[in-house]
Parts: C-alpha cells; sequence; structure tokens
C-alpha cells in the first residue's frame, strides 16, 4: 500500500513541475485593432498569456475586480512601466512598440503573473 | 464574466454624457456651431454648450475621438474632461480599501467564532480523535461548520487557488486552499468513514482549518491598513492640489473644478489660497509658500513677470495669473507621477527575491508532497496523521507575500519621504546606488556657489573713472549670454548707466569678449586674452591674483588698445555649503569639486567650504572625462551639477543629482532631482537611500530566514532530535503575520530624520 503512495506522491512531483515550469500555456493575440481587456480576479489575470505584434503601439486595457491590494499594481519591469488598477473600473496601459522577445507583467508582491509574448 | 474578457470595439461610450472643454470659442455664434457639429455625429443624443465655461456636454453613444474630430473640423479645439482627479481616485481607492478591510474583519470573525471555541477545547484537553458512536455524528456537525466558514470566509482563497492552478500560476491563494482543504478532507475521512484510518491516526483538525482561515483574513486585513500608511507620502501630495479654481473669463469669475481650467485663462488667487495650476503672475504682489515643492521655508516674492507653480500657498496678496501648465502637465503633477513611478521601480536588491518568488509556491508545495511521503515512510506512528500534519504545515507556513513585499514597500515608504524633502528620485536603481556612493564630484557655479555672479571690485586706470569703465565693459558684454558677463550688465543696470551700441561683437571661448563701443575697441577677458591682444599687465598681476585669493573672478578691461582696470565678479557661496559638505565627509564619501574657473579663485572657494580636491579650468565637455577617472579608481561616484551643462557628466556618473530650481523636476539626466537649492538636500538624499537599503535589507533578511528556518521546520526536522512537529495553526499565525511584520518595518522609514534639516 506504501509503495502506491510513493508512486503517486513522485507522479505528482513531477505533474507540478510540468504544469507550473515546463509547459507552455496557450496566448491570446492582442492588435492595435483589437484592443484586450484584462480581466484581474481571485488571484489571476484572465489571459495571462498575451500574444502582441512587433514594433507596433498597444494598448492593453485592465478591468480590476479584486479589492485586494495584491491586485493594485500591475508592474512591467522590462519596460518600466507601473501603473495604479482602481477597482471595478478599466485602465488602459498604452505599450510602446516593442521588439521580439518576453516580457513579463506582474504585480507587486509577483502572485498575480502573466507574459507578454512580442512575435 | 466572459463578456468582460473579450475583445473590445473601438473605444465608444454607451449612452454616457462626456464634457469637452473648447478652445477656440470667441463668440456666442460659436456655440449654435459647436453644438451643430456634436449633434451630426453619429450617436450623439444631444450636445449643449455652455459659452461662459467653454464646456459642452454631450450625451450618447458616440466615442471621444469622434466628438474630438468633429469639433476640430469645425475649427476649434476640443479636451475631453477626465473623469477623475487624482484626488477623486485616492478618494476612491480609499473607499475601495475600507469596504474591503471591513469584509475582511467580518470574514476572520467568523472563522475564529468557530475556531477559538474548538482550539480551546482541545487545550483544556478535550478528545479530537474519532472512537466510533455519538462523537462522529458531533464532529460531523462541526465539519459541516467548518465547510460553512471555509465556504463563507475563505471562497476567495479557494476560487483562486483553482483559478490560478488552471492558469499554470500559483499563488499565496493555492497555499492556503490546498492546506486548508488537505486538513478539512483528511478530518472528513476519520469522521465518516474511520476504519480505512489506522486507529491511532484518527484525529480531526477542523479547527486548524478554521483558525488559519481566520487568522489569515485577519493578516491581510492588517496588512490593508498598514499598506495605506506607505502611500502617505503620495497621498499629501496630491492634497496639494486644491479642487477648483476662480477662473475670470470675459470680466465674470467663475468658481471651477481644476480640470476645468484652459490654458491662457486668468486665474484669480486671493491670500491663504492654494494656487490651483502653473502659470505666470500678470497682475498683484504677493509672497507664496512653495515648501511643500521646494522644502525651502522662506516664502518667494512674486510679481508680474514671475512664475507661479501649483499647490503652492499664496500668502499675502491676491495674485492674478494666467495659467501656462494645466491637468497632468503642471509641475506637480509631473512630481506626482514621478514619485508614483519611483516607488513602483524596484532595486535591484529585490531581484533575487523576484527569482525566488516566480519559483516558490511550486516548489512549496513540492517539499510539502516530499515531507509527507518522509513521515509516512519513517515516521513514527501515528504516521498518516502526522504526514498529513507535516504536508498542510509547510504549505500554510510558506509566505510567498513577505518575500515579495519586502522591497516595494520600503521602496514606497523611502521615495515617498524623500518625495516630502524635496528629492525626487528616478527610480530603484537611482535609490540603491546613492546609498553606496564613494565619491561625489560637486560643479562650483549654482551647486555650491549661489549661480549669481555680482560685481563686487572696479578698479580703474587713473585715466578713467568707475563709472565710465563699466559702462563700456558693460555695453560690450550686453551681447554675451556667459554668466559673468550678465553680472556686469546688471551692475550698470543698478547704477543706472546707460549703455552704447556694440559693433564687431566677438566673444571668445574660454578668454573672454571684445567688441567696438562708441568707437573704441572694448575688451574685457582673462590674462590670456591680454596676452593675445598684447596689453602688458603685469603690474596688476599681483592685486589679480588677491582678488582670486578671495575667491572672486578677477577681469581685465583694455581700452583702445591700452590697459584701462580690473573689475571682479564673485558668485557668493551658499550659506549652507560648508556645513553641508562637512555631512558629507563625515559619511565617509570623498568630495571633488569641478570648476571652469581659474585655480586660485577655485581653490578659494574650495578652502571656504572645506574641501581639499579641486579642478579647476575644466571646460563643461571634460566634466566626464573626470567621472570617468574617479570610476576607474573604483569609486561608485555622485555627480551633482545643474543638469543643464553638467548633462553628460550626469549621465555618465553612477547616480547623477540635478539641483533644481524648485520645479524643474523633469532633469532627465539625473537619478536624483533636489527641488531645492540647498546642499542639504543632497546628504538628506543620500541619508535616506542609506535608510531605505538598510529597511529593505532587514525586510529581505527577516523574509528569507522566515521561510528558510520555517519550512524545515513545519516539515518536521526539529522532531527527530526535540520531538517538536509544528501546529498547522501557529503556522497560520506565522505566516498571516510575516507579511504585517515586512509592511511595518517598511512604515518605520515614516519616521526617518536626517540628521541635519536645512
Amino acid at each position: 500500500m506504501i509503495w502506491v503512495i510513493n508512486i503517486v506522491g513522485f507522479l505528482l512531483v513531477a505533474v507540478i513541475v510540468w504544469w507550473f515550469w515546463l509547459y507552455k500555456p496557450a496566448r491570446t493575440a492582442v492588435t492595435k485593432e483589437k484592443p484586450l481587456v484584462i480581466l484581474l480576479e481571485n488571484g489571476v489575470y484572465q489571459p495571462a498569456h498575451i500574444q502582441l505584434p512587433a514594433n507596433q503601439p498597444v494598448a492593453l486595457e485592465f478591468f480590476r475586480k479584486d479589492a485586494s491590494p495584491c491586485a493594485e499594481m500591475v508592474i512591467f519591469p522590462a519596460l518600466d512601466i507601473s501603473e495604479e488598477l482602481p477597482v471595478n473600473k478599466s485602465k488602459t496601459v498604452r505599450l510602446p512598440p516593442l521588439p521580439v522577445g518576453n516580457y513579463e507583467f506582474h504585480c507587486q508582491m509577483r502572485m498575480y503573473r502573466g507574459e507578454l509574448t512580442v512575435a | 464574466m466572459a463578456s468582460i474578457v473579450a475583445h473590445k470595439g473601438h473605444s465608444t461610450q454607451s449612452n454616457a454624457t462626456q464634457e469637452l472643454l473648447i478652445e477656440g470659442a470667441g463668440c456666442a455664434s460659436c456655440v449654435r456651431k459647436i453644438e451643430t457639429a456634436l449633434s451630426n455625429v453619429a450617436g450623439v443624443e444631444s450636445a449643449q454648450m455652455n459659452f461662459a465655461l467653454r464646456s459642452v456636454m454631450v450625451s450618447g453613444s458616440a466615442s471621444t475621438d469622434a466628438l474630438v474630430q468633429a469639433v476640430e473640423a469645425a475649427g476649434y479645439r476640443a479636451m475631453p474632461v477626465a473623469a477623475n482627479s487624482e484626488a477623486d481616485t485616492l478618494e476612491e481607492k480609499e473607499r475601495a480599501d475600507a469596504a474591503y478591510f471591513r469584509r475582511l474583519l467580518r470574514h476572520t470573525l467568523a472563522a475564529l467564532g468557530l475556531g477559538i471555541p474548538l482550539m480551546l477545547y482541545g487545550f483544556i484537553g478535550g478528545d479530537m480523535t474519532i472512537h466510533g458512536g455519538a462523537d462522529r455524528w458531533a464532529w460531523l456537525i462541526v465539519g459541516v461548520l467548518t465547510l460553512g466558514v471555509m465556504v463563507f470566509s475563505g471562497r476567495h482563497f479557494y476560487i483562486g487557488g483553482w483559478k490560478s492552478l488552471r492558469n499554470h500560476s500559483a499563488n499565496m491563494d493555492t497555499l492556503i486552499a490546498l492546506g486548508t482543504g488537505t486538513a478539512w478532507m483528511y478530518s472528513m475521512v476519520v469522521v465518516l468513514a474511520p476504519q480505512i484510518v489506522p486507529e491511532v491516526a484518527r484525529h480531526v483538525y477542523f479547527e486548524a482549518t478554521a483558525m488559519i482561515i481566520g487568522l489569515i483574513n485577519l493578516g491581510l486585513a492588517l496588512e490593508v491598513r498598514a499598506r495605506g500608511r506607505t502611500s502617505a507620502a503620495i497621498k499629501r501630495l496630491i492634497g496639494l492640489q486644491p479642487k477648483t479654481a476662480r477662473v475670470v473669463r470675459n470680466g465674470q469669475e467663475f468658481d471651477i473644478p481644476i480640470e476645468r481650467v484652459l490654458l491662457n485663462d486668468k486665474v484669480r488667487v486671493r491670500p491663504g489660497e492654494r494656487i490651483p495650476v502653473d502659470g505666470v503672475v500678470v497682475e498683484g504682489q504677493s509672497s507664496v509658500d512653495e515648501s511643500m515643492l521646494t522644502g525651502e521655508p522662506v516664502p518667494v516674492a512674486k510679481q508680474a513677470g514671475d512664475a507661479v507653480w501649483a499647490g503652492t500657498i499664496n500668502k499675502t496678496g491676491t495674485l492674478i495669473f494666467t495659467a501656462t501648465k494645466v491637468g497632468k502637465d503642471t509641475a506637480l503633477a509631473h512630481i506626482i507621477q514621478m514619485v508614483k513611478r519611483a516607488q513602483n521601480s524596484k532595486p535591484p536588491i529585490g531581484r533575487m527575491a523576484d527569482v525566488i518568488s516566480s519559483y516558490f509556491v511550486p516548489a512549496v508545495m513540492i517539499i510539502a508532497i516530499l515531507s509527507a511521503l518522509v513521515w509516512l515512510n519513517f515516521g513514527p506512528n501515528p504516521a498518516l496523521a502526522l504526514a498529513v500534519v507535516s504536508a498542510t504545515t509547510v504549505l500554510i507556513i510558506a509566505c510567498p507575500c513577505a518575500l515579495g513585499l519586502a522591497t516595494p514597500m520600503s521602496v514606497m515608504v523611502g521615495v515617498g519621504k524623500a518625495a516630502e524633502a524635496g528629492i525626487l528620485i528616478r527610480n530603484g536603481e537611482a535609490l540603491q546606488t546613492a546609498s553606496s556612493i564613494t565619491a561625489m564630484i560637486l560643479d562650483k557655479t549654482g551647486t555650491i556657489t549661489l549661480g549669481a555672479p555680482k560685481v563686487t571690485d572696479i578698479e580703474p586706470v587713473e585715466s578713467w573713472t568707475q563709472e565710465d569703465l563699466l559702462r563700456l565693459v558693460a555695453s560690450v558684454e550686453q551681447g554675451s549670454e556667459h554668466p559673468l558677463a550678465q553680472a556686469i550688465v546688471e551692475s550698470a543696470t543698478e547704477r543706472n548707466l546707460v549703455l552704447s551700441p556694440v559693433s564687431h561683437f566677438q566673444a571668445i571661448a574660454g578668454q573672454g569678449a571684445e567688441g567696438s563701443v562708441e568707437g573704441k575697441t572694448v575688451a574685457l577677458g582673462n590674462r590670456k586674452l591680454m596676452n593675445e591682444k598684447h596689453i602688458n599687465v603685469k603690474k596688476w598681476e599681483t592685486r589679480a591674483q588677491a582678488m582670486a585669493a578671495e575667491g572672486k573672478t578677477p577681469m581685465y578691461a583694455a581700452i583702445g588698445g591700452q590697459f584701462a582696470g580690473l573689475i571682479a565678479v564673485a558668485d557668493p557661496i551658499k550659506p549652507d555649503s560648508a556645513a553641508a559638505i562637512a555631512r558629507l565627509q563625515e559619511l565617509g564619501i570623498r568630495v571633488v569639486m569641478l570648476t571652469g574657473d581659474n585655480r586660485i579663485t577655485a581653490e578659494a572657494v574650495a578652502k571656504h567650504v572645506g574641501i581639499r580636491e579641486v579642478h579647476a579650468e575644466v571646460q563643461p565637455s571634460e566634466k566626464a572625462k573626470h567621472v570617468e577617472t574617479l570610476q576607474r579608481e573604483g569609486e561608485i561616484v555622485g555627480m551633482t551639477g545643474d543638469g543643464i551643462n553638467d548633462a553628460p557628466a550626469l549621465a555618465l556618473a553612477n547616480v547623477g543629482f540635478a539641483i533644481g530650481t524648485g520645479t524643474d523636476v523633469a532633469i532627465e539626466s539625473a537619478g536624483i532631482t533636489l527641488m531645492r537649492g540647498s546642499l542639504h538636500g543632497l546628504v538628506d538624499a543620500i541619508s535616506i537611500s542609506k535608510a531605505t537599503l538598510r529597511n529593505i535589507r532587514q525586510n529581505l533578511f527577516g523574509a528569507f530566514v522566515y521561510n528558510v528556518a520555517g519550512i524545515p521546520i513545519a516539515a518536521g526536522v526539529l522532531y527527530p532530535i526535540f520531538g517538536i512537529l509544528l501546529s498547522p495553526v501557529i503556522a497560520g499565525a506565522a505566516m498571516a503575520f510575516s507579511s504585517v511584520t515586512v509592511v511595518a518595518n517598511a512604515n518605520r522609514l515614516r519616521f526617518f530624520k536626517s540628521e541635519k534639516v536645512a
């Protein structure tokens, strides 16, 4: 019996490694013509994985439903952009034209996390 | 919510009322034209203009862009009125925070209302194991009540945990949900099917679930309160902005919200009122308290032609001024934006914590599983219960929040504290580097000195009078923009001398200037200029050196090819420069002075303020080289200048400190801008950055030690030697208060006081 639990335990460890660190989730595309609303609720950005066109300015609209102070700021560290997000209101964050690459965005504590893939 | 998480169409307003401010509407007939233009836009239901206020209210579903275009096509300019001012946004945020705080308290009370009696029951020796029979029914009721607490008080943890799991990210909610969920489910298995659990392991942990949810809600509530205090500085800055302005349009006065003040509006400010927007005085005299922006305590006299800034207080008389910067363009608005941006930028010291926290939660989940397996395989009886306890405790005690909060909370308070002292820190990197500066280069003019030279001596040869000599050289210098030339022209103006026109004016770089006045060639400059003109000044050199030794800049004057006299100009040293430089040296910082002035003058000034290392006769373009030289010597170099001709050196230095004139907030080349002229601001900036970095280190150390020590203890490393296995309730309390401790420690920075405030 104990060996079954051990195998299940190690399988769980493998699943955690794959699910959180190895898996590449699908990305939601955004273009200049199709602005995107990113919802902040229950500890996550929805969507959190976003694809942007390279070398084009893009506006992302954040809608914060979570009153917890964790969700208060959205920070794009590589772009030196930080914006305070009001509760139950949308806030537009304008991004400059970006070269190809991955750009993280997150809250102050990095509990809310998302990634822009510029391609 | 699916409707919100969707691509939006173009920015349209659904049957909302929008307000536009109109520029260029000079007559009542414009009203009709503008209203018609707006009414023709698709989606507009009505457009009504108030001519006196130059504003038009438009209702309907048309986009703001379409409305602005329609007004512009009609020949006017339109600006949408911002829906919310900074102050309104702040009030809204405070209301939202207060509501969230109350909700968290309700959640806390409900959870602790169940958890505390259960825990006390355990403390007084109550049996918390299942033996079968009636106690199973009693514990089933407790289990259902605990489920109620989980749904009412902990719902946000479970929904958040689940959503973040699905999103391939994991956060604090995930850990709490897994920890409390594991404890509850194990307990329910014990209650509902005790036969599948070894008899010794039939313990229930409902009290742990309820207590953990209660304590973590309490911790979050305290954190909301403590966080509110970290933004006290930005609140004070936003509070400087009055909500209304009294504008004079077409001879009528209106009190209007400041968002509606237009460029070139005439604004009246009465004694005791705050100035609402930036502008230039056109009428009246008064003194204005600018201390809230510059830290300078003495009010500044204002009269026609002087600039005034939003947020400062008009003290004595009524002023009417023309608005030159409104809305987000005022100096105060820029300061607020810059402080906000800097408060959210992270110094390099926080990067390690960022990397760790991005792997933290999944790593803790793995540790919890491995810990449970170790207990199951090698633990004493009841191994299963101990495995559940250790896994739950590991999940609960781990606190990614403390780690994530350690740096940003201190930066927020430190940058805000600096802003209150008239010090604008551009970003976290400048803040961190300023704390470790080992050498400081000070530009002389405008930094150590007032930057406003004055004529101190006029010594003509016998054939000239002071007035004639000054009149002729001032006539030449009126064509020059050099600060020394301006001092000479000012001195002539003060003596009411009438200047003559100059022809053939020539500025000779690094030497002086010459020109033709009243038919005579007049030259003024240094000895090099006299040598080039073959004018013998040997007899006067001793006198010139004596002037230089007093810190003055002597200039030789020649008229018609003959030496005509000496004129000395001095730039007074700021009264507190020597004291501030002494403070810098007390901090162990090597202080170096750079100046384009001659060596004797430079050394006299340096001696007066206690600087031993001086580089004189340095061209502006050479300043950057001196920065490089010090950096090659291994120094971390700060460069302080006025931000104009020092820009390359400021940019090259590890940290550039720009001394502004109160509101030059956009000195791009500087990492730190000092809004007041005093060098004490420089020392205060370094002291605040040192205090902030010390605070960050304390927070990071505390958060690291807490997690590095807490997680193994929770996993049970102390059990084999001391027989100690942490209770999940204690873990919940520790976790809840670890992030509160970090925020509270950051808040201590609010009480930071510099040793000497000028």
